[in-house]
């Protein structure tokens, strides 16, 4: 069994989170840009303008993208022969995290439910972490992050649609979900979309669908022919950049698909907002 | 769309003539509200009792700035969604605010508020953060600093830039700017 020292992982966590809050990656950038060429509205095209200005001042002057920091969120995929030794993978991370966003003057956004006061001195600064573990074969530890902001998971929707309804009825409702949203979710947006599975399998594939670089296709062909056939449609819808109307809404659209129970249909829309602050380390 | 240079505090006249879609370089004075603080001023009004600022001419920022490095006066600055504050603006707008900035659209309770009172909502880029604070030249919190990034913040600004969306003669850049792009089948 291969062990990593708990300190080396918080280490390399927190490296990973506090470079992320700053540097907007290749992927988003390389997708704005190629949004910018593109756009036909002058007033759209000054916004893309001010986003990639802000992306390579940050990058420059390694200051958050944005005020909103993001709740941390993990997907981390645990090889079956790796043990961690001096503390558990759960604690290294939102160490990890706490320290990140502490000495990288990032803003601490976890709150209760009800009564909103945030939970920075009980639980701890943008505490807790949320991460989603998975077990996997071999004997590294692979770590997703991504900084999620509010703005967008807000316009986030799931529902179980009939069997019946199949790709038009998940069409129609990926684009009601986009158009309700309009210049809420700070478009140009990465859309995620989780087909299938049970309810909650749904909206954790929308979220993770989120993940995977923008401008990469679908490794299953049916799947990239109807990513972009969404992605179409909902730039029909004329949102463009921050609402302010415009050929460029979405700069990418990502499925992923479960198999489902024979008498359902789930289907999650997960929005991940332009400034697509995402990452990954192999341990 | 026209370009204008504004200094706060906000007259009726520097307002109405403005118009859904012109940009604005704001200087001089603004507040910084979020939900928590919004609650609490609007219950200010109620109870009678005096706000920590004058709303006459006002124009506040719906913004939870990160917190500044030492020797900066703010972090990261960029606007929040604005759908939020919806219940508390109209009765802020009554009370002499001409102006707000956020991102998102508002309910029509905001903008019949607007024509009525005369102020406007001006948009800022979301996710531009950084860029945005540097137009920021002091920030000092005035008012309940126990909610952190939700506090009450005077900020002087210079030449910081927004766009409006809804002004006081009833139009929306969101439906105006949509309209004009959307591909209908």
């Amino acid at each position: 069994m291969r062990e990593i020292a708990y300190d080396d992982l918080v280490k390399s966590v927190k490296a990973m989170v506090m470079h992320t809050a700053s540097h907007l990656p290749e992927d988003a950038l390389a997708a704005i840009e190629k949004a910018f060429q593109e756009e036909k509205s002058e007033v759209a095209k000054s916004v893309l303008k001010q986003i990639l200005d802000n992306a390579h001042l940050a990058s420059e002057e390694d200051r958050p993208l944005c005020q909103d920091t993001g709740l941390a969120v993990y997907f981390v995929n645990v090889g079956e022969d790796v043990k961690v030794v001096g503390g558990s993978i759960r604690d290294a991370i939102n160490q990890a995290t706490e320290e990140a966003y502490k000495e990288g003057y990032l803003r601490a956004s976890t709150c209760d439910c009800f009564d909103r006061h945030n939970l920075k001195d009980e639980v701890g600064y943008n505490l807790p972490a949320v991460i989603h573990f998975d077990l996997v074969p071999g004997d590294k530890i692979e770590i997703e992050y991504a900084a999620k902001g509010g703005g967008s998971e807000n316009v986030s929707r799931a529902t179980v649609l009939a069997p019946a309804q199949g790709k038009e009825g998940i069409k129609n409702f990926v684009k009601q979900v986009i158009s309700d949203a309009g210049p809420n979710p700070c478009p140009p947006i990465i859309v995620g979309v989780g087909i299938g599975g049970t309810f909650e399998v749904a909206a954790k594939s929308s979220k993770h669908a989120l993940f995977r670089e923008a401008g990469t296709p679908n490794t299953n062909p049916d799947l990239d022919a109807f990513e972009k056939e969404l992605k179409e449609e909902l730039n029909k819808l004329g949102i463009g950049a921050m609402g302010m109307g415009g050929t460029q809404t979405v700069l990418a659209v990502h499925i992923e698909k479960n198999p489902c129970h024979i008498a359902s249909l789930p289907v999650s829309v997960n929005v991940q907002c332009h400034s697509s602050r995402h990452s990954h380390i192999t341990l | 769309m026209a370009e204008y240079h504004m200094t706060t505090p906000l007259s009726d006249e520097d307002v109405s003539k403005l118009e859904a879609g012109d940009i604005v370089y704001l200087n001089g004075t603004i507040y910084t509200a979020r939900d928590a603080a919004h609650k609490r001023l609007v219950d200010l009004i109620e109870k009678g009792e005096q706000l920590p600022f004058d709303l006459k001419g006002s124009v506040i920022y719906f913004v939870g700035p990160t917190p500044p490095k030492p020797g900066e006066p703010i972090g990261s600055a960029g606007p929040t969604t604005s759908y939020r504050m919806d219940s508390y603006s109209p009765i802020l707008i009554e009370h002499g605010q001409k102006g707000m900035i956020g991102k998102g659209k508002r309910n029509e309770a905001v903008k019949e508020a607007c024509k009525k009172y005369k102020a406007v909502y001006f948009g800022a880029t979301g996710g531009a953060g950084a860029l945005i604070a540097k137009a920021i030249k002091e920030a000092e919190v005035i008012a309940y600093p126990e909610l952190g990034p939700e506090a009450i913040r005077k900020l002087k600004v210079e030449e910081f830039p927004v766009t409006v969306i809804n002004d006081t003669h009833g139009n929306d850049l969101y439906e105006m700017g949509r309209a004009k792009y959307e591909v209908k089948d």
